[in-house]
């Protein structure tokens, strides 16, 4: 299980987000602006939080890491994001230029120095069908393309938490529909706990089963896929 | 004819030594330097890239005489350099390429740090989410990004280093055979009645390496290049 409770401020802006995440998908959802990546950071530990505390892993998500605090003010821990494993797609990717396809999906494996896995590399390679571009440098891709490999990158390293930071924001509708079903067998087949942060409310119906919304840097409301009904009648209001 | 005197061809071989220990010598502390300046805040941060840039700025024959008056047998850093390490700078080639590497210092340092300043920094977070710590961060994504501005800071090190005359022969004289390079036996030769035939030879011989240089940077260049972008 996830446990964030943290504070943060940027000049007028503050952000404040207790919550929790189980196994499964779960969406940050909210309007652009509200924080959402900020929180992600955080949790990633490329954001330092003013105040709080992050955990991360227990029984139930079967992990063997043992209870692990990432963030605490109070008792001064902040693990740095390279020892936290935890799997980030970012929205625009951030595929490596210099390196092919095959070695971006690598790059995890290799700087962790884990042992190679060729099952589970083209188990992935599979499920996410992109072993036809594995010679390819990223500039040759589509933005689809990309974003399949930068999942693919971030599940190879063997994450214990996957966050997904609007990974459709910067496709057309027509590529949104080509890859969601890779990202519903993602949740299905890579038993990583995820993270999906959206501001797509089809996007969360389809992926996640449970809602933190999140508004102007706090969270106004937590629970399931129906919080997205209300959302939208609060905005028509 | 162009036939080159044994005299000539010691200062060309010299003058290429001197240009390629400098040059590589400097480069790891080139590297360091830029991506402090790039990427790190700290107190002293603009004194740090005054004084870098300073050889760039000052009369050559001060870096030469400063060199002198630290650097020499009896001197501070060169009494230390020599009681330690048996490194001699004065009046030996060795001190030719430190008054080289000093004065190509700051176009190494502003080449490497414009190519840093231009990566991408949310590529090295992403490595970082991906397990690889700040050294390998820089290993494998940081440096392979910077290649191409690292070569043309090599280029302009090694052009440097060979056009260079002030700092050195006021730092290690100019002697033939060990200080000697090329600029300077083209000033020897121009003092001598009816020296200046010969020294237009080694003119030739100095333009054709600097466009040798230029033309393989042009090339290294490019291949990095395209190498990043995937051909």
């Amino acid at each position: 299980m996830l446990t964030v409770d943290i504070e943060k401020t940027f000049g007028d802006f503050r952000l404040k987000a207790p919550f929790t995440s189980e196994a499964g998908a779960t969406a940050l959802f909210g309007p652009s602006g509200a924080g959402k990546t900020s929180i992600i950071n955080m949790i990633a530990g490329l954001l330092e939080p003013d105040r709080g505390r992050i955990t991360l892993g227990d029984a139930t998500l079967g992990d063997t890491l043992g209870d692990a605090v990432l963030f605490d003010t109070e008792s001064r821990v902040n693990i740095p994001p390279w020892r936290r494993r935890i799997g980030y797609v970012f929205q625009e990717g951030r595929l490596f230029p210099h390196l092919s396809v095959a070695h971006n999906l690598d790059y995890g494996r290799w700087v962790s120095g884990l042992a190679d896995d060729p099952r589970e590399f083209n188990h992935v390679v599979e499920m996410l069908d992109i072993g036809h571009l594995l010679e390819r440098r990223p500039g040759k891709l589509s933005g689809g393309e990309r974003q399949r490999v930068a999942v693919g990158r971030a599940l190879l390293m063997r994450p214990r938490l996957l966050l997904l930071d609007e990974p459709l924001a910067s496709l057309d509708a027509a590529r949104k529909r080509d890859i969601m079903p890779y990202l519903e067998r993602l949740r299905d087949e890579a038993r990583v706990p995820i993270i999906y942060v959206s501001h797509n409310a089809a996007e969360v119906r389809r992926i996640a089963k449970r809602v933190v919304r999140i508004e102007d840097g706090e969270v106004t409301a937590t629970g399931g896929v129906d919080l997205l009904d209300e959302t939208q009648a609060d905005m028509l209001a | 004819m162009f036939e080159l005197s044994p005299q000539d061809w010691t200062a060309i071989q010299l003058s290429l030594r001197i240009a390629v220990v400098s040059t590589l010598v400097a480069l790891p502390f080139g590297v360091a330097i830029a991506t402090l300046l790039a990427r790190a805040s700290f107190w002293g941060k603009s004194a740090l890239d005054a004084l870098i840039h300073l050889p760039l700025v000052l009369p050559p024959v001060v870096t030469g005489y400063l060199l002198l008056i630290s650097f020499g047998r009896k001197a501070p850093f060169g009494a230390f350099l020599a009681d330690h390490f048996g490194i001699v700078f004065s009046f030996r080639w060795t001190g030719a390429a430190l008054a080289c590497g000093v004065m190509a210092f700051p176009l190494m340092v502003r080449a490497i740090r414009l190519s840093i300043e231009a990566i991408d920094q949310r590529l090295e977070y992403a490595a970082a989410t991906l397990g690889a710590n700040r050294l390998w961060t820089f290993a494998t994504v940081t440096l392979p990004l910077a290649l191409p501005g690292i070569i043309a800071g090599m280029v302009l090190a090694f052009a440097r280093a060979l056009g260079e005359f002030g700092a050195t022969i006021t730092f290690v004289s100019n002697i033939p055979g060990e200080t000697q390079t090329i600029s300077a036996a083209i000033y020897t030769l121009t003092q001598v009645p009816g020296g200046d035939a010969d020294a237009l030879k080694l003119v030739v011989v100095a333009i054709a390496i600097s466009f040798a240089a230029l033309l393989a940077s042009e090339w290294f260049a490019r291949r990095a290049i395209a190498r990043l972008h995937g051909s």
